[in-house]
């Protein structure tokens, strides 16, 4: 007997898909070639099931798989191969998205409940990460809007729809959070080239797993940025999540981008409410997004942090692991390192909460800036080892 | 208990769609160019959005590419799509005004006349090869029963990829041949089709993958050629089929002829299994681009006019000739060494030998054209009248 999370949903929430073409086994696609998660999961009897029904905005598993269909592999990192259409798709295709999910987020079970806690004052810490190596730091999430399908499955109106009711929501933070919309589609000359700069200005996807899941359709329409005045809180609009919500400075007060953060995000959920829209939200999956990788808290908390020494460290690999932390290039998740600077961030998004997630990333960057220290100085560092969270 | 699964209506999803009003859902048009933009009205796209042909296409699919892609630096695009072969009518108020401006003026009301009878093209073996570097005539078709490129299922690609090889594999003679599947060649395979110039890759024009054409590649898509490298037929790229005959030198009735007697044999084959070629009176052969509508023919060839090119009545020329230009490498390409890909820019509302015949009567007259340039004479006098 499956626990129901949807409970705000109605029963109706599945249709049964009459529209069908061939048979199941002509249909399936070829996988052979293929190393995702959804290629990893999705057998022929598992299509046939699915391939039956489709969300009630006519979400199909052909469209939730399309993208790992087009995408066999990635060299850096594994990816996920599917996406939702909209939060329904979780449910209606859940034989297919809980052992994704389960595969992708060590072994979070469907029965497993997520918990939420974006209470800044829980952090311990994390306002003396030394800024000769932390650069900057910064904290990303998204956030979708119950009630319109996601990017790869959503209309214009719906698009519209979600960008109107966040310039409405944006347009009344105050205080430090006080800012200003800029539509992709007439932006002035000047504005984009500040945007650029700022290293604010999100454009048109290019890589081909976000375009082979329908999310640049339409491009630029109901597409923007939003950034307060200081330029410390930004939000998206529109890419590949309904919002996506910034908080970053320079330097290694990760406590302070955290608080911002967290005070933000409530505070533009607080305006969404009062205007009788909410998050997609539910106590197994925490927040609902487009990618399954980014399900529970969507958050990505990281530094670009100086670690020439301990990088080039044949424990570094171990150590990232151990604190559960993830490098990436300063370029973002394609990339790779440039002058010995690392983007650090947690690895885990869901089963964990917000601020269990940052506390990983202060705890784990302060321990690897005294390891780099010592490394100058041409210590071991063995003792520093840490076990594994 | 479980959940209530219910019959999905005929499209649900546009059904959905159809809770925002015309003003929400009617695309932004303002800095684009092409035939689609210059069409749709929002009184039209508000009559057409509740439609939806029988497997599903709806309008805001077929204008999909044309919303993402504005414009394009060298040519007017169509900006829209076929999914099917019902799209031509169900979205006609769309489409035939589409079809107008495309084609040269082409009514709703006028039919379209098809000549395969090679024994119709006057002439056309004796081009030049000393100018005439080599010569071509490619169309496509569409497998009646199954939807187009855009829109099309696995199953469905597949089930065309299986025609396909049953149809070709059974051709002989000067037309005896072998399929490659893309998924399945040996590098070596690769290797000798890309030196022939035979291989076709994922697309990669936002034009093409915004329509969707590129899903699930390389499932079920081919490439089949004849021994002597002669005949090929690409199968489930940009149409079910793309049909190829072409040679080095300038012996176009002989390509054409290959083209006519291959194409011919090719449908009687899918005539057999009860799918034959898309085709109607109106429309004639039925493409997924409306541009390809008619005969989706282009015969052309590469040839040297270095100085014809350069002369200022050039462009006039080609326009009285019903001719286009492009570079060697295609539609997208600017010409190099003075070598220039000259081929029919008419493709409905005239047959293929009409075409063909303009193509093989206009390049003669452009070589000459070309040879008097070279002895410094002057081609006032030969500057044809608008056919």
């Amino acid at each position: 007997k499956s626990t129901n999370f949807y409970k705000h949903m109605d029963s109706d929430k599945m249709v049964k898909l009459t529209l069908k073409r061939l048979s199941a086994e002509d249909e399936y696609p070829d996988l052979s070639q293929h190393n995702n998660y959804m290629a990893k999961v999705l057998t022929q009897d598992m299509y046939k099931k699915l391939r039956e029904r489709a969300t009630p905005s006519g979400f199909t598993i052909d469209g939730v798989i399309q993208t790992g269909v087009d995408n066999p592999g990635h060299p850096f990192i594994m990816t996920v191969g599917c996406v939702a259409g909209d939060e329904e798709t979780y449910e209606v295709f859940k034989d297919l998205l809980d052992p994704v999910i389960e595969d992708r987020h060590g072994g979070y079970k469907p029965t497993d409940k997520h918990k939420t806690d974006l209470n800044s004052g829980n952090l311990k810490g994390g306002d003396d990460l030394d800024p000769n190596y932390v650069l900057s730091s910064r904290v990303r999430t998204g956030r979708s809007i119950r009630g319109f399908s996601l990017p790869p499955h959503c209309s214009r109106g719906e698009r519209r729809a979600v960008e109107k009711l966040s310039i409405e929501a944006l347009a009344s933070l105050s205080g430090d959070l006080k800012g200003k919309y800029y539509a992709l589609k007439n932006m002035t000359d000047a504005e984009q080239q500040q945007l650029i700069d700022d290293h604010f200005l999100f454009d048109k996807p290019v890589s081909p797993l976000l375009l082979a899941s329908g999310m640049a359709r339409d491009w630029p329409d109901a597409r923007g940025i939003w950034h307060n005045d200081n330029k410390t809180f930004l939000v998206w609009v529109n890419e590949e999540d309904h919002l996506r919500v910034i908080s970053m400075q320079k330097g290694g007060n990760m406590k302070e981008v955290f608080t911002r953060f967290c005070t933000g995000l409530t505070k533009i959920e607080s305006l969404f409410k009062e205007r009788s829209h909410e998050f997609m939200w539910n106590e197994h999956l925490g927040y609902v997004l487009t990618c399954p990788s980014n399900l529970g808290t969507g958050l990505r908390a990281g530094v670009h942090v100086k670690l020439p020494n301990l990088s080039k460290n044949t424990k570094f690999e171990e150590v990232l692991k151990k604190l559960r932390l993830q490098k990436r290039g300063t370029g973002g998740v394609d990339t790779a390192a440039v002058g010995g600077v690392f983007d650090i961030s947690n690895a885990d998004r869901l089963g964990f909460s917000e601020v269990e997630l940052v506390q990983m990333v202060v705890d784990g960057v302060k321990l690897l800036v005294d390891m780099e220290k010592r490394l100058e100085k041409g210590q071991s560092i063995d003792d520093l080892m840490p076990a594994q969270k | 208990g479980g959940v209530r699964i219910t019959a999905m209506t005929k499209n649900c999803h546009n059904d959905y769609k159809m809770k925002f009003s015309v003003d929400d859902e009617y695309p932004d048009l303002t800095k684009h160019n092409n035939h689609m933009a210059k069409v749709l009205s929002k009184e039209i796209y508000g009559k057409l959005r509740s439609k939806s042909t029988p497997s599903g296409f709806t309008v805001d699919d077929v204008i999909q590419t044309g919303v993402d892609n504005p414009g394009h630096p060298f040519i007017m695009t169509v900006g829209c799509v076929a999914g099917d072969e019902e799209s031509y009518e169900v979205f006609k108020d769309l489409l035939d005004p589409i079809i107008s401006d495309r084609h040269g003026g082409y009514k709703p009301t006028d039919k379209h006349k098809t000549d395969l009878n090679f024994e119709n093209l006057k002439g056309g073996d004796d081009l030049d090869p000393n100018y005439v570097l080599s010569s071509r005539v490619r169309t496509g078709r569409s497998i009646k029963g199954f939807t187009l490129p855009p829109h099309n299922s696995r199953g469905e690609r597949r089930a065309i990829q299986n025609l396909s090889i049953e149809a070709l594999s059974s051709l002989e003679g000067e037309f005896k041949g072998k399929y490659y599947p893309l998924d399945g060649m040996t590098d070596a395979e690769q290797e000798q089709l890309i030196a022939d110039h035979f291989l076709f890759d994922k697309p990669v024009s936002p034009l093409l993958t915004c329509a969707g054409m590129a899903r699930d590649w390389p499932d079920a898509r081919g490439i089949w050629h004849n021994d002597n490298k002669t005949f090929l037929v690409w199968v489930n790229e940009e149409d079910h089929l793309r049909v190829i005959s072409m040679q080095k030198g300038g012996n176009m009735k002989e390509v054409f002829k290959r083209f006519c007697v291959g194409l011919q044999k090719i449908e009687e084959i899918f005539k057999k299994h009860n799918h034959g070629f898309m085709w109607n009176e109106h429309l004639g052969y039925i493409l997924t681009c409306p541009s390809n509508l008619g005969t989706g023919l282009r015969g052309g060839v590469h040839v040297k006019l270095p100085k014809l090119s350069t002369h200022a009545k050039f462009e006039e020329i080609l326009t009285r000739l019903r001719l286009q230009k492009r570079g060697t490498g295609g539609v997208d390409t600017a010409s190099v060494g003075g070598v220039f890909d000259i081929s029919n820019a008419d493709r409905l509302g005239s047959s293929e030998v009409d075409q063909v015949q303009l193509v093989v009567d206009g390049v003669k007259l452009m070589v000459e054209m070309e040879k008097k340039l070279e002895k410094g004479e002057s081609i006032d006098g030969m500057i044809p009248a608008q056919k």
